[in-house]
């Protein structure tokens, strides 16, 4: 017997969808089939969590905080705006 | 945050802004300054001609502020003010590679094909036959993540290195991300789509759970 229910997405077309889920711009019919499927489907659910958790990872991904001469350069450009007008 | 619209406190800054009140400028420096390097950095590839453009970005930011209507958030519009200069520096310097380019054809599964059972498997076609392991979630943000996540970005294509350090580096909203870009929401979706998949596929390796 198969278990496969008759259009009801794969695992390999869950992974291309996951974007448009997040992004809230699947139709409902389409998220009500991603969402039963991710109601039987660990693997599919640990997925998703991986996409969930490397943008939060991608989050952190932030450096370079303003150099002092970054800073003197912008004032320098700034006075000199102001005394042009 | 809203989808558009100024943001709380951005109206005081911009009305002070037109007063040349530099404590304002300061402000905005601060809030925005690093965001701004790192979206010219997208484009230019190059931290010192990216902090140039930053620096002509500024300027712009200063020369147009009377012209700033509020119908973008603040930072969508300065963030397309720094992507057009930075895209028109990349471009003088022939060192551009058009939007269009996704450099890896549409259409193509983001995950390894290898990594599920085929089309004609008796019992799960399409499933995984190797399927993702949980992350241990205390070395997410370890710096040496934080690190991988960071090389990964810089490997992506350009399109696709654009919208995923607008959407997930900076946090911008989708319809900053197209404004800035110029890109339409679909195309955005698809290379965030891409883009992230990736990132995922590079931090996958270190991340398995130790048995």
């Amino acid at each position: 017997m198969s278990s496969r229910v008759p259009d009801q997405p794969t695992c390999r077309e869950i992974v291309e969808l996951v974007t448009d889920y997040l992004e809230g711009r699947l139709s409902l019919d389409a998220r009500t089939r991603l969402e039963q499927h991710l109601v039987y489907c660990d693997w599919c659910r640990v997925y998703l969590e991986q996409i969930r958790q490397t943008i939060r990872v991608a989050g952190s991904v932030s450096e370079a905080s303003l150099s002092p001469q970054a800073r003197e350069d912008l004032v320098r450009l700034f006075r000199d705006w102001k005394g042009k007008k | 945050m809203t989808s558009a619209g100024v943001h709380p406190g951005e109206l005081e800054l911009v009305a002070a802004l037109r007063q040349r009140d530099e404590s304002a400028f300061l402000a905005l420096v601060r809030r925005f300054h690093s965001s701004m390097v790192r979206v010219a950095g997208v484009f230019v590839k190059s931290e010192a001609i990216a902090e140039e453009v930053v620096q002509e970005a500024w300027l712009a930011v200063l020369e147009g502020i009377n012209a700033f209507e509020g119908r973008a958030s603040l930072r969508s519009w300065m963030f397309s003010i720094v992507a057009n200069r930075a895209r028109t520096r990349a471009q003088r310097e022939a060192r551009s590679e058009p939007f269009s380019s996704f450099e890896d054809p549409e259409g193509e599964p983001t995950v390894d094909p290898a990594r599920f059972h085929p089309p004609d498997h008796p019992r799960w076609p399409g499933h995984w036959s190797s399927p993702p392991e949980r992350w241990a979630e205390e070395q997410l943000l370890l710096q040496e993540t934080v690190y991988l996540a960071k090389r990964a970005i810089e490997e992506l294509p350009p399109a696709q290195r654009q919208v995923i350090v607008l959407r997930d580096v900076e946090g911008c909203s989708a319809e900053e991300a197209c404004e800035a870009l110029g890109v339409s929401d679909g195309n955005q979706r698809v290379l965030l789509h891409r883009a992230r998949a990736k990132v995922r596929a590079m931090l996958e390796p270190h991340l398995r759970r130790t048995p």
